[in-house]
């Protein structure tokens, strides 16, 4: 394909891709970046969120050119039932900035500029390539890659494993295993369109301003899981996410949960005589830390999703993508600098820094949430959520029913559902595994 | 809130494929009773790609395929299934993604 031997190869040009052939193609070094999409983006799915300060730190003016959608100010929790949902918001004109925090964005559209500024800093792109497999050398060392094209061999220091959650070649390598059915969700995801104006004046915003909804509860049917919607400029990402392990034991069809929260009174209205203009589906990492593989290796590094770093508490993946691309990138200059060959012991400085960074941090803060999520599933999801909605009827409702009863009323359906040990260890598990 | 009956097929509709013909990425591997997961598969896939014959066996048609890799996490490392990413350019195109 190419004779040349390249200092990096960088597979996938997903956030991590993008940001660890930027990083290096920027400091000089001979990048070479491959695609299996017609042109970058066009396999990546994500709900989407960008958060500003990741992308800042590797391409600070971004916000002059990039495809951004709505900056959000508004941020809306909704603990579901069938036919309610008891909710909290936060409002704030602060989020009005000038350089605000957080976006929402298209990703086939983001992705396909992200990739335009790398190329621009002189990486090489080539997309409608799918690498097959990883080529070592006699002692082990990742040396290159082969793809489907003919003659598809190349050759580089280190090859970046940009490869997403389903990556292939990782795990046929022997260097990570593949995802396990209760480390992974499946959340599907449909784009309605609707005119400006009627999206605005649903959800109260003006001019770039939008809106976030993560909604959990019964609608998830006992599974660990959550649906969103998610405002664009004139269209709304509305999505229903589920553990795949879950799913597999319910069998319930992805597509079904979806139809059922997009027909949840409370959410109907906000996508009524909407046109949907694509279906996509798409994996999330959700083990956290307790599943990060082994992060580097002989001639190669793992960012992003495909080394499960994704913050499923807080909703953040694409950032944690960004970074470790970023740090990966600097990592594989430093030692290129120093004109140091790409081993095992070398690489180990994308893990320090990585470790020194709010990725490792952050994920290892809620290291035992994922675990308790799943197995306290029937609890969080089902019944927490009829209780909070019944307990909120009874206090709304004006019925001539003394308020001292109706407290009492609350007060001993959650102690029927939940004994009183129940309800203190569910509490104390919940906050030992989120401190 | 009883659940609503979906037609994949509407919603794959709406997306673009470049199909790599006589080149399914997807292959079941021959079996006379289906795994359970297998099985699960003709309700999960979100893209209804699993189907199961008059005679109980599982059959795919990957046409339809949003390349999510539900199927290979639950199949593969039992080898009910053979699982690789469509050739570089085919597949699904995500418009929005």
């Amino acid at each position: 394909m190419i004779e040349e031997k390249f200092d990096a190869i960088v597979i996938g040009a997903g956030m991590a891709g993008n940001a660890a052939a930027y990083t290096m193609a920027s400091r000089g070094l001979n990048v070479l970046q491959l695609e299996r999409g017609e042109y970058a983006g066009s396999k990546n799915v994500q709900g989407g969120i960008l958060y500003a300060d990741m992308l800042e730190k590797i391409i600070p003016d971004f916000r002059e050119e990039a495809p951004l959608e709505r900056h959000l100010i508004e941020q809306r929790f909704w603990m579901m039932t069938d036919r309610s949902h008891t909710g909290m918001h936060y409002r704030s004109d602060d989020f009005n900035e000038e350089r605000p925090n957080r976006y929402t964005i298209i990703r086939s559209q983001f992705d396909r500029w992200f990739n335009k500024q790398v190329q621009a800093q002189g990486a090489i792109v080539i997309s409608e390539t799918t690498v097959t497999e990883l080529v070592s050398d006699a002692y082990g060392k990742v040396i290159g890659v082969r793809t489907d094209r003919s003659g598809g061999t190349v050759f580089a220091d280190v090859v970046v494993l940009a490869e997403g959650v389903n990556g292939l070649l990782g795990a046929r390598a022997g260097l990570r295993p593949t995802p396990k059915p209760d480390h992974v969700a499946l959340a599907v995801k449909e784009m309605h369109f609707l005119p400006r104006e009627t999206l605005e004046a649903r959800f109260n915003l003006h001019g770039d301003e939008g809106v976030v909804i993560e909604a959990a509860g019964t609608i998830s049917k006992g599974m660990t899981g959550m649906g969103f919607v998610y405002t664009n400029k004139e269209s709304i990402s509305v999505g229903f996410g589920c553990l795949v392990s879950d799913f597999a034991e319910n069998e319930e069809t992805p597509y079904g949960m979806l139809e059922n929260f997009k027909s949840h009174p409370s959410i109907a209205p906000l996508i009524e005589g909407s046109e949907v203009k694509e279906y996509a589906a798409h994996l999330i990492p959700e083990g956290g830390f307790k599943t990060i593989p082994e992060l580097f290796g002989d001639g190669w590094v793992v960012v992003g999703d495909a080394a499960q770093l994704n913050n499923a508490i807080h909703r953040e993946g694409s950032n944690l993508a960004m970074t470790s691309g970023r740090l990966a990138g600097e990592a594989i200059f430093q030692v290129k600098s120093r004109k140091d060959p790409m081993t095992k012991q070398n690489l180990a400085l994308y893990k320090k820094l990585l470790d020194d960074s709010f990725v490792m941090k952050d994920l290892k803060k809620y290291k035992d949430m994922p675990a308790l999520l799943h197995t306290q599933a029937h609890n969080f999801f089902l019944d927490y959520p009829t209780l909070v909605s019944k307990a909120m009827e009874n206090f709304l409702r004006v019925d001539g029913t003394p308020k001292i009863e109706k407290e009492k009323a609350s007060v001993r359906a959650f102690r029927q559902k939940r004994s009183l040990t129940g309800l203190v260890g569910d509490a104390w598990r919940l906050a030992r595994a989120w401190r | 809130m009883s659940t609503q009956v979906a037609r994949v097929e509407e919603k794959l509709f709406q997306n673009r494929y470049l199909v790599d013909q006589g080149k399914p990425h997807i292959v079941v591997q021959p079996h006379t009773t289906p795994s359970k997961n297998l099985l699960a598969m003709t309700k999960i896939c979100p893209a209804g790609c699993y189907e199961q014959t008059a005679s109980g066996q599982v059959e795919i048609t990957p046409d339809g395929c949003l390349e999510c890799g539900t199927c290979r996490v639950l199949c593969e490392p039992q080898g009910d299934i053979v699982w690789n990413y469509p050739r570089g350019g085919y597949g699904v195109l995500f418009k929005f993604g």
